[in-house]
């Protein structure tokens, strides 16, 4: 039974770096950029929400509507103004501008809302316990693998029937072709922003409903956590990142559980390290052929 | 001499000059009492951050190897150099600073150099982001692993234990854990710090204008030509990255003995982020450039703080901004327009001919 309870909380754990490496492997993908500055769209979106319920008296729902639509407009303006001057820039150039964004984030957050600690309000993604047998499940965790559900599910049927999906997918193959073909790569890129950061906002919510502490520096860990993951499952490709996140996710809590909570990050970190020697791709990215 | 060793010759003597002359007048205003306390206590970080930049600039810049886990090297260099440093004071009573500098310095460089061959071995074999991820993934395993251990001394002898403190009762505590290495003597000197700079100038301009430093610039350029001209890659590559490793680790031992105490908070991936930080504005493989905006970013919050909760922000904003700038192709032919008169000043020989050919081929 302990098991089957670290299994849901580490489940529930990689659901939401899933969905944070969605953001990080789709920017990759299109954009070919390690855009730093997810982990803190994150916190963002989670303020936004904190401010929704606790100043604005908004109902839960529109709360966190209105934090997504402010992290879709937040990540289409960040790209807009920091990333596309840099189009054709060398990729490192790219992930310092993006690590300045980061910082940028970061600081203004601090102005705004303080360096204390501010405590996510219960709403009715945590609010109860549902009881399963002997299993004593926190709703918050339910909600978070369900979202994780829905979201792998409409983003596949995005990329694979729709032609906005289909133009992404063409553009993080060969975006010179794609131009050719008459896509429009700039408002494809802008595109993928606001999925990414959207969803971020929805992860920032699902984070601090679980974990209820929320500071300007909520979001880097497990952002870094997610890009993990995303690497880890083959950077670029959704279904990996899906993989990638929830395996991280619940080797973290395993790891914590039965070996050392001290360690509980640097056996993540081993694990990944183990899995790139043996596969350089990750697990589901595709092995890149060099042609001479 | 061909034109072009001439070119690097003097490229490197500017850079020791310019190095040998900013510490020459910052002797001079200490001695004149001119430089105010909190840019004094600067002077040490300066210097190890210069060498860590340099350090990192070998790694990405000539062996063009994103790493994301250089800090990890200098935590591993500062536990190093405070155990060092508080073992050769406690069971040999070496009073001496300057000699226990040196030991602590170099152990800090050994060992950090010991993990670097360690780490190098498998991460070389990767390439690209999977590289950089797994250079972060190491420098937070380190993190992790010094934030429990426990390191004391007793009867001249070193003792070690892990996650839980076992250690004899008489023991002098060097590292408790989380609380990190406590109770140093700061014996980190201004002085100190340059010579390791220049020791590290020494090494890396020599190396990079080396036969072994051609071949680590050409894996860069294209590994599989190199390889087909015989030069080993893995070898080369681990060069660079040992020799960076090795700095990073002197570097860690100089920043460690300059306060009583050092954290593993100190040297998270956000660390390691300034540096690349350093590297990247400073300009790829450019050493003396490398220098110079270690330098400058230092100094730069320190001087922002009558900004007090601006300095970060203003320091993120400098960051972007110089980044666009530099790297927006459009921005960057209407600065070379504007600063064409200044450069056509230092200008020998006429550029006319070059710019002609250079408007045909478009």
């Amino acid at each position: 039974m302990i098991f089957l309870d670290h299994l849901i909380n580490g489940l529930s754990l990689g659901s939401i770096y899933a969905i944070i490496a969605l953001g990080y492997t789709m920017v990759y993908g299109i954009a070919k950029m390690l855009n730093f500055a997810h982990g803190d769209v994150i916190m963002v979106g989670a303020y936004i929400a904190f401010c929704g319920l606790q100043y604005w008296g908004l109902p839960p729902v529109a709360a966190f509507l209105l934090s997504m639509l402010f992290c879709t407009l937040l990540g289409v303006t960040i790209e807009g103004f920091a990333y596309r001057p840099l189009r054709q820039a060398p990729s490192l150039a790219v992930l310092i501008t993006a690590i300045g964004m980061s910082y940028l984030l970061q600081n203004i957050a601090l102005m705004i809302w303080g360096a204390n600690p501010k405590s996510f309000p219960t709403t009715f993604i945590n609010g109860s316990n549902i009881r399963l047998g002997q299993l004593n499940i926190s709703s918050a965790t339910l909600v978070t693998i369900l979202a994780n559900v829905v979201i792998m599910i409409t983003l596949t049927l995005f990329t694979s029937r729709t032609k906005l999906g289909k133009a992404m997918r063409c553009v993080s193959e060969d975006r010179g072709a794609a131009e050719l073909m008459g896509i429009n790569v700039n408002r494809t890129i802008s595109l993928t922003f606001a999925i990414g950061s959207a969803l971020a906002a929805i992860a920032g919510v699902l984070l601090c409903s679980s974990y209820p502490i929320l500071q300007p520096t909520t979001g880097s860990m497990p952002g870094i956590k997610a890009f993990t993951a995303a690497v880890f499952g083959g950077i670029g490709s959704i279904p990996g990142a899906m993989l990638g996140g929830i395996l991280l996710g619940v080797i973290e809590i395993f790891g914590k559980a039965y070996i050392s909570t001290e360690l509980g990050d640097a056996i993540v970190f081993a694990v990944l390290i183990v899995v790139l020697l043996v596969k350089p791709a990750g697990l589901l990215g595709k092995p890149m052929r060099e042609k001479v | 001499m061909t034109k072009a060793k001439r070119k690097r010759l003097i490229y490197c003597l500017i850079t020791y000059a310019l190095v040998i002359g900013a510490y020459i007048i910052l002797q001079n205003m200490i001695g004149a009492k001119a430089i105010s306390r909190s840019l004094k206590g600067l002077l040490v970080p300066i210097c190890a951050w210069i060498i860590m930049a340099v350090s990192l600039n070998l790694v990405i810049g000539f062996s063009g190897e994103l790493s994301l886990g250089h800090a990890g090297f200098m935590s591993i260099g500062a536990y190093s150099g405070a155990i060092v440093s508080g073992w050769l004071l406690a069971a040999f009573d070496m009073q001496d600073p300057t000699l226990r500098l040196t030991l602590a310095v170099v152990m800090g460089g050994i060992i950090a150099g010991i993990f670097g061959v360690l780490i190098g071995i498998p991460v070389l074999r990767l390439r690209g982001d999977y590289l950089a991820i797994v250079t972060l993934a190491f420098g937070e395993i380190i993190r992790n692993l010094v934030n429990v251990l426990y390191v004391g001394t007793a009867d001249g002898r070193l003792h070690f234990a892990f996650l839980n403190k076992k250690l004899p009762e008489d023991v002098i505590m060097l590292v408790d854990g989380a609380k990190g290495a406590v109770k140093i003597k700061p014996i980190s000197t201004f002085t100190a710090g340059f010579v390791l700079v220049m020791i590290t100038l020494i090494i890396v301009l020599n190396l990079v204008n080396s036969r072994a430093g051609r071949a680590i610039q050409a894996t860069r350029d294209n590994r599989i030509a190199a390889e087909s001209m015989g030069v080993s890659v893995t070898k080369y590559k681990m060069m660079a990255f040992v020799t960076a490793a090795v700095l990073a680790g002197m570097a860690g031992a100089l920043y460690g003995l300059n306060s009583s105490t050092v954290v593993p908070t100190q040297f998270t991936f956000n660390q390691s982020i300034n540096v690349l930080v350093f590297v990247v504005l400073g300009g790829l493989g450019n050493v003396l450039g490398s220098v110079i905006s270690a330098t400058f970013l230092t100094v730069l919050p320190e001087v922002l703080r009558e900004f007090a909760d601006f300095r970060m922000l203003v320091y993120a904003v400098v960051l972007i901004l110089v980044m666009i700038f530099t790297n927006n192709p459009l921005l960057r032919s209407v600065f070379s327009r504007a600063f064409a008169p200044v450069k056509s000043l230092f200008r020998k020989s006429k550029p006319a001919k070059t710019e002609m050919k250079g408007g045909q081929a478009q």
